[in-house]
């Protein structure tokens, strides 16, 4: 395994944040988070083929304050790891790599991340009381 | 699709393993998911009420249907490839293995228990 006599790297704790390396974490963490949403779609998708008292009982946790909360940061994890994705895909097509592009990048991520999540909440919100 | 050059091919060179093919199938299954992702999110925030007969009418729609079979089945191929570089990165050894059959068994159930569940609504 490691030869612990190599000099190690400084612990994450250590660094001073930048904006960078905040949204690669949460680029990870987004993606576990939305792993458990997929989860909850299916689980309302076989609700919904097998029993309408069971699509009202997984409503009813979903339409309460903490069920509300949740939706709303799956919403904003959503929107940031497919904005971050296409971030990296212009890094992988060979675009971008400037540190100050980078940087604009990253803000530009999570602009458009909060502009979508209140669209779709919006819309919600708008639908609902029509 | 080989994203090898045929000099390396010739030479030999690269990977041992399965190489470029985890990283292309993460982008393009990356790529499926950006529309079809942006549709659900505004579709599922219009459907009103979310009321059983609401969202059971919505499922019943052919291009619904469709949609949301693609989507559930490029979800669960992305989230398994996405888990294993995670998991790579942080677990080891045996529990490693472990893990990994773990992510590679449950996303291929959720992703048929979903695909099943749309279609019996569907069909």
């Amino acid at each position: 395994m490691a030869n612990l006599e190599r000099p190690l790297s400084p612990h994450l704790g250590i660094y001073k944040w930048p904006l960078a390396m905040a949204i690669s974490i949460l680029h990870r963490i987004t993606g576990v988070a939305l792993t458990i949403g997929a989860v909850l779609m299916v689980a309302i998708f076989i609700a919904v083929a097998s029993d309408p008292e069971y699509y009202e009982w997984i409503r009813g946790y979903l339409t309460n304050k903490i069920g509300k909360t949740f939706l709303i940061l799956w919403t904003f994890a959503l929107f940031l790891h497919l904005f971050n994705g296409i971030r990296h895909l212009f890094w992988d097509a060979g675009y971008g790599f400037e540190k100050s592009t980078t940087t604009k990048s990253g803000v530009w991520v999570i602009i458009v991340t909060f502009i979508l999540t209140i669209a779709v909440w919006g819309a919600a919100y708008y639908c609902t009381n029509v | 699709m080989s994203l090898r050059t045929p000099l390396s091919e010739a030479k030999g060179l690269g990977s041992a393993k399965e190489g470029a093919g985890h990283w292309w199938l993460q982008r393009l299954t990356a790529i499926a998911l950006i529309p079809l992702v942006i549709w659900l999110a505004f579709a599922v925030a219009m459907l009103g009420d979310a009321s059983y007969e609401t969202v059971l009418a919505w499922l019943e729609t052919p291009y619904v249907a469709v949609l949301l079979i693609l989507l559930v089945a490029a979800t669960f191929y992305h989230t398994q490839l996405g888990l294993q570089v995670i998991v790579e990165d942080y677990v080891h050894g045996w529990l490693k293995i472990v893990t990994l059959i773990l992510i590679n068994f449950l996303c291929i159930v959720f992703a048929v228990a979903g695909i099943v569940a749309l279609l019996k609504i569907f069909l």
